[in-house]
């Protein structure tokens, strides 16, 4: 046990103090989910006007592209092993008598932290945007941003453990990444598109994920569930809760948690 | 009980062998060379011995623990430089020994002045808060020699300690071993194809197709040729072999014109052997035998023929930035 937990303090320290040292990477990381919100919504926001009672477009986006920041945030777990495989630095650590799974577990820790403070700091435009923030608001965030940042850590991971080039795990990242944000309820609700969209959005795990901060946000759940709902996603009629919408990410995160420690203790 | 002990190692990679079969054992406080052309299976026997790799068949120990049953164990007792760097870029040299400290579990209370110690020793002390992407790569090798030692471990793993290095930088890497072995009371195990650099291993095990091919002190392999390399040239090659043949019954060959053969006192035998030539001696030229030579003999080929390999260039450019 001792070695676990070696594993993850030793991993998630270096992880963050390279992090530090890496300005640009973290200036980087903001860019992305900022473009989205400004120009999606500065662009849209007329034309689609009103999402619900008192929540426009830009309102609606806003937790989505939280809880983007985290999740593509918490894929750099994966970037990170594939960097230290091209540049060596994994041997060093392989060699060390840490577990594996500690190792794995380090790797998400130091990832999560990371990726949480990229979320909290996109709170920031929360005036801009005009929502309203309250210290309760944060506390029910702070659980839901981890469990997201661990399956997606998880899935980076368990995609690095066979990935030899940093190329390689990007491209498998876009291709597996893309249609998973876009098919996850950031962009529009799920409800009230065609079938086919419909069906593969609510298979997609993280549109949970997405709809629990949407719902901590805009409180729109079941409880405002009158009939003319558009945002809280439904299940075969059922509108899901926070609490559904977390077991759902909390699963997910376990499966692939479990599989990445699988597939990166496997010794050739 | 020897610090390695290696019985009936094989390694394949699908339907390639790397390792075949190979036994052998070093002794406590020995530096023994794994000596080898690129590929013979040098670096394949190093990662089974330091638990990256499990091997196909057979056994091996290290420091009495098993590399696949005592996995920790042995990895507490190792120390490892790599052939390609294994160090953190954006990191201090500080911070890239701390955090070996750290993963390693070495108390507090030893790490700084054991990394001040080591640091001196390989003197780098004054470049200890640089990051280590402003090292060069001798110094990124001394640096790395310094983290392998931090966990006071029993063996040191050389792999291609000095590949890519100008000759200074390699002599100056060599002293440094040199003295740390003495200082830490290490066995120190280090693979190689530089022969001359073979010379200071006390014994060397040749490994050729992933076999060992020969196993002895780098002089016992010398005098195995029969001792002193003679090289001469005549005006009549064949009225020198069969002089040779006659007068001392010795087979030469002759390589490019040159008739080589091997005595076993070369400089008592020369002056005697002039006086009684014949055949019309342009010149001649005695020498003790190299690893080369060795080397040649057994596996037909020079070590050399392929040692700047596709990879070696793309590793030495990698090390240049």
């Amino acid at each position: 046990m001792e070695e676990v937990f070696r594993g993850i303090w030793v991993i998630a320290y270096r992880d963050l103090l390279r992090f530090v040292q890496e300005r640009t990477r973290a200036i980087s990381s903001f860019a992305m989910p900022l473009l989205f919100l400004v120009i999606f919504g500065a662009g849209f926001n007329r034309v689609i006007g009103t999402m619900a009672p008192g929540v426009d477009f830009i309102q609606f986006i806003y937790p989505g592209i939280i809880a983007m920041t985290v999740l593509m945030g918490s894929l750099m777990s994966g970037l990170s092993v594939v960097w230290d495989r091209e540049f060596g630095f994994l041997r060093e650590v392989l060699v060390a008598p840490m577990s594996r799974a500690g190792i794995v577990l380090g790797k998400t820790a130091g990832t999560a932290v990371i990726a949480l403070g990229q979320g909290f700091i996109m709170l920031i435009l929360a005036p801009i945007v005009g929502v309203q923030l309250s210290p309760m608001l944060v506390v029910k965030l702070i659980p839901l941003l981890i469990i997201i940042s661990v399956s997606l850590s998880g899935l980076g991971i368990l995609v690095a453990s066979r990935m030899r080039s940093q190329q390689g795990f990007q491209m498998l990242i876009q291709i597996i990444i893309m249609p998973l944000v876009f098919m996850s309820g950031v962009f529009f609700p799920v409800n009230n598109v065609p079938t086919w969209l419909e069906v593969a959005s609510k298979i997609n795990p993280l549109t949970y994920g997405v709809d629990a901060i949407r719902q901590v946000f805009l409180g729109v759940g079941s409880a405002s569930a009158g009939g003319g709902y558009a945002i809280g996603v439904t299940v075969f009629g059922h509108t899901m809760s926070v609490l559904e919408d977390a077991l759902v990410v909390v699963v997910l995160g376990a499966v692939l948690m479990t599989a990445a420690i699988v597939a990166f203790s496997k010794q050739e | 009980m020897d610090m390695i002990e290696i019985e009936g190692l094989s390694k394949k990679f699908g339907k390639l062998v790397a390792v075949d079969n190979i036994s052998f054992r070093v002794p406590r406080g020995e530096i023994f060379g794994f000596l080898g052309p690129n590929g013979a299976g040098k670096t394949t026997t190093i990662n089974i011995l330091c638990t990256l790799l499990k091997p196909t068949g057979g056994r091996a120990s290290v420091n009495g623990y098993d590399v696949i049953k005592e996995r920790r164990k042995v990895q507490r007792s190792i120390g490892l430089v790599f052939q390609d760097p294994t160090l953190d870029d954006y990191l201090t040299a500080d911070q890239n020994l701390r955090f070996h400290a750290y993963a390693y579990g070495v108390p507090a209370s030893v790490r700084e002045t054991r990394m001040q110690e080591l640091m001196e020793l390989v003197e780098l002390q004054d470049r200890r808060k640089n990051k280590v992407s402003t090292y060069s790569g001798g110094m990124k090798r001394r640096l790395e020699i310094a983290r392998g030692l931090l966990h006071h471990p029993s063996v040191l793993f050389l792999d291609e300690p000095t590949l890519g290095l100008d000759p200074q930088t390699r002599r100056r890497i060599w002293e440094h071993v040199l003295t740390l072995r003495q200082q830490e009371d290490l066995t120190i195990f280090l693979t190689t194809h530089y022969m001359d650099e073979a010379e200071h291993c006390e014994r060397i095990a040749i490994i050729d197709n992933g076999r060992i091919i020969a196993l002895d002190t780098p002089d016992n392999l010398k005098d195995a040729l029969g001792g002193d390399l003679v090289t001469l040239e005549a005006r009549d090659s064949q009225g020198a072999i069969a002089e040779l043949k006659e007068r001392y019954n010795i087979s030469p060959e002759i390589n490019d014109g040159m008739v080589t053969f091997s005595v076993p006192h070369g400089d008592t035998f020369l002056p005697e052997f002039v006086r009684g030539f014949h055949s019309g001696l342009i010149s001649i030229n005695v020498r003790r035998p190299t690893l080369d030579d060795v080397f040649l003999k057994l596996t037909g080929h020079a070590i050399r023929d392929q040692e700047v390999g596709m990879m070696d260039q793309m590793r030495m450019m990698m090390r240049s930035h």
